[in-house]
């Protein structure tokens, strides 16, 4: 894939992301928060906070290889090495005093937050990981505790939630100094919104043969939906990226050398070994056309005039937090709008949330559509639960299956 | 007149098989322990293979590698995975619908074949090497007993044992529990490919007939025998059962072009 003029506008957000944090941490007169990359956003910058991911800082930590050196540190201080590995990085990258937001971007230390927000929509982790800062800061902690399994997402699902929203702003108010305006809030979600219909039409891109991108160059490009969102620099950002791939799909230009094979990869990536999955895809043919993962921040309910009931819908659709039946038909419909030959699954030990094979979902999505699938056994950071070796055979192994299966 | 070689350069030893233009059954072998260089046992196999069938390296027309040392093989024109060529090799000796079983030294795959032999889904262990011949040789060695006698051992059972852990070094805890409580050599032996065979059931659902192919096969026909209980499905070796890889790569390397 020949390099994007909109990595280089990517890295100076995403860098400008950081060095205004670490600003806002340093000056009393503003406030930052540390919010879960799917919680309430919007409504945290509607009061001016500046936002801070722990979850890209875990990212971070595993693209980083970093994540070794720290998880070790979380186990010894009573945090399971079977729970999400993001936590155990991160907390133990906290306990160590370290951070690779220094090398990468001068930061001395994480931005020290003034209050802590998650929702649980993810896993309950969250919260638990979260709660281990608000002891240490002594700062609220609060946030969505939303169900899980969710099936059908209704109305009468979405008002039982609302309150909960609600119940921040006061809590806002108070930490930030600022009342709540709704009218800015609703400015704030028609930013976010348009940076998820932008950001789902980028992925969209993908469907078409060959792919102009991988689920390794979409694991990189989402980090302005992620860390961004509610900001008018995220829209831009993806307009000018969706720009270059129109001109790649018009010119058929192929991520991959040759794209022989159209994969799913569902679950999270293994952070500490993008290159090296990147290239060997690339080397046996196979293009990662699309993912759950990089889907999930496509938040196609956000309405401007009903930012609440929106706002919590959206939450409540989010892949991670829905039944394994409303998966499979998510699933399915994916699979066929980007003509896929196959599904590999990444069963990512620390994250059953994420780990999409442990009910029997990939047998009865095979039932379903088909399409042949392989479990890959890793994790999201901790790749002492990795076996590259075995990975590779797996997926190679695989993409002979398919390729027999061809006649 | 052509021949095609296959070398399976597997964990723990590495198989050539030399193939001519005619597939008889008594097809030219040889093994050898893998050790430290991929490279080199792959290389000893292959010459140890033309040495017995009396040819030249020139005188093969194609050459297949395939087990973890694939890659390493330089010499090879082709390669592919173990589980491409399990399949092979297996449906070469049974041309029907099955799975294959394959027990290696260091992991376990099911693979499912259909009536024309393509592989319709696959499996691997997890991590731990429970349930493979790593397994058989570590308890062995912690039994003391030379692992040619854990199956005449395992013959004499009074009593069924299965070891549960999916983790060797557990495993081999509850050995030492075992002999602790003054349990015989013989009821244990059975427990451990007990465990062999429960390691390789809880993996999937091994419907139809079963082939069993690699080393701990060829070794231990007892391991055939418990999964056929287990399954209530014939088991089938193949008569080379650890031979059964490297067969499908010769296959592989007559076959391609």
């Amino acid at each position: 894939m020949p390099k994007l003029e909109s990595l280089k506008k990517m890295k100076e957000l995403v860098a400008g992301h950081f060095t205004g944090l670490d600003a806002a941490a340093k000056d009393p007169a503003r406030k930052v928060a540390w919010c879960t990359s799917v919680g309430p956003v919007e409504l945290l910058r509607t009061f001016g906070f500046e936002v801070y991911f722990p979850e890209n800082h875990g990212a971070v930590l595993g693209a980083s290889r970093k994540a070794n050196d720290y998880i070790p540190r979380a186990n010894a201080a009573g945090y399971s090495p079977d729970i999400c590995s993001y936590l155990t990085a991160d907390v133990g990258a906290f306990l160590a005093g370290e951070t690779p937001l220094t090398h990468g971007y001068g930061l001395q230390s994480v931005p020290t937050p003034d209050i802590l927000v998650y929702n649980t929509n993810q896993c309950r982790d969250v919260e638990d990981w979260f709660a281990f800062y608000a002891r240490h800061f002594d700062i609220p902690l609060v946030g969505i505790n939303s169900p899980v399994q969710v099936g059908d997402v209704t109305d009468e699902l979405v008002k039982t939630l609302v309150p909960q929203y609600e119940e921040l702003i006061p809590v806002f108010e108070r930490v930030s100094g600022i009342k709540f305006d709704i009218d800015r809030l609703r400015e704030v979600m028609t930013d976010s919104a348009e940076t998820s219909r932008l950001w789902g039409e980028v992925l969209g891109t993908m469907a078409h043969r060959p792919s102009p991108m991988t689920f390794f160059d979409t694991s990189v490009h989402m980090a302005p939906a992620v860390i961004l969102r509610g900001l008018p620099e995220a829209s831009d950002y993806y307009r000018m990226l969706l720009k270059e791939l129109s001109t790649l799909t018009e010119a058929n230009v192929s991520a991959v050398k040759n794209e022989r094979f159209r994969i799913y990869w569902d679950g999270m990536p293994v952070w500490g070994k993008l290159r090296e999955l990147s290239t060997f895809f690339n080397d046996v043919d196979a293009s990662l056309v699309v993912s759950t993962y990089c889907n999930s921040w496509v938040f196609e309910a956000f309405d401007p005039s009903d930012p609440f009931n929106s706002m919590a819908r959206a939450f409540l659709e989010l892949f991670i937090a829905r039944s394994d039946k409303a998966k499979e038909v998510i699933m399915a419909e994916l699979c066929e709008k980007f003509s896929v030959d196959g599904v590999i699954y990444h069963d990512a030990k620390t994250c059953p949330n994420n780990s999409n094979t442990r009910y029997g979902l990939p047998q009865r999505l095979r039932e379903r559509t088909g399409l042949p699938f392989t479990i890959v056994y890793g994790d999201l950071n901790d790749l002492r639960c990795f076996s590259e070796e075995q990975a590779k055979t797996s997926i190679e192994a695989f993409l002979e299956q398919i390729e027999g299966g061809r006649g | 007149m052509s021949f095609y070689c296959g070398v399976d350069i597997g964990s723990t030893w590495t198989k050539a098989v030399i193939l001519g233009e005619e597939e008889k059954s008594d097809y030219t072998r040889a093994l050898v322990r893998t050790g430290i260089s991929f490279e080199a046992a792959a290389l000893s196999a292959r010459d140890e293979a033309l040495a017995r069938a009396k040819l030249a390296p020139e005188d093969i027309t194609r050459t297949f590698s395939t087990g973890y040392g694939r890659m390493n093989a330089e010499f090879a024109d082709g390669r592919r995975t173990e589980i491409a060529c399990h399949a092979k090799g297996a449906f070469h000796s049974f041309p029907h619908p099955c799975h294959v079983v394959d027990i290696g030294g260091q992991d376990n795959k099911i693979i499912q074949l259909n009536a024309s032999g393509a592989v319709e889904h696959f499996l691997m262990n997890r991590k731990c090497a429970a349930g493979t011949g790593s397994f058989i040789e570590e308890i062995s060695r912690r039994l003391d007993i030379d692992m040619k006698r854990l199956e005449e051992l395992a013959e004499n059972a009074t009593k069924e044992i299965t070891l549960s852990s999916f983790c060797t070094v557990f495993s081999a805890t509850e050995v030492i529990k075992l002999i602790r409580e003054g349990e015989n050599p013989e009821n244990i032996a059975k427990g451990v490919f007990n465990a062999v065979v429960a390691r390789v059931t809880e993996m999937g659902t091994l419907g139809g007939k079963v082939v069993l192919t690699g080393g701990v096969a060829a070794a231990f026909p007892i391991v055939a025998q418990i999964l056929s209980k287990a399954t209530g499905q014939e088991v089938f070796i193949p008569e080379h059962a650890q031979f059964t890889g490297a067969l499908g790569a010769a296959l592989e390397a007559k076959t391609s072009s």
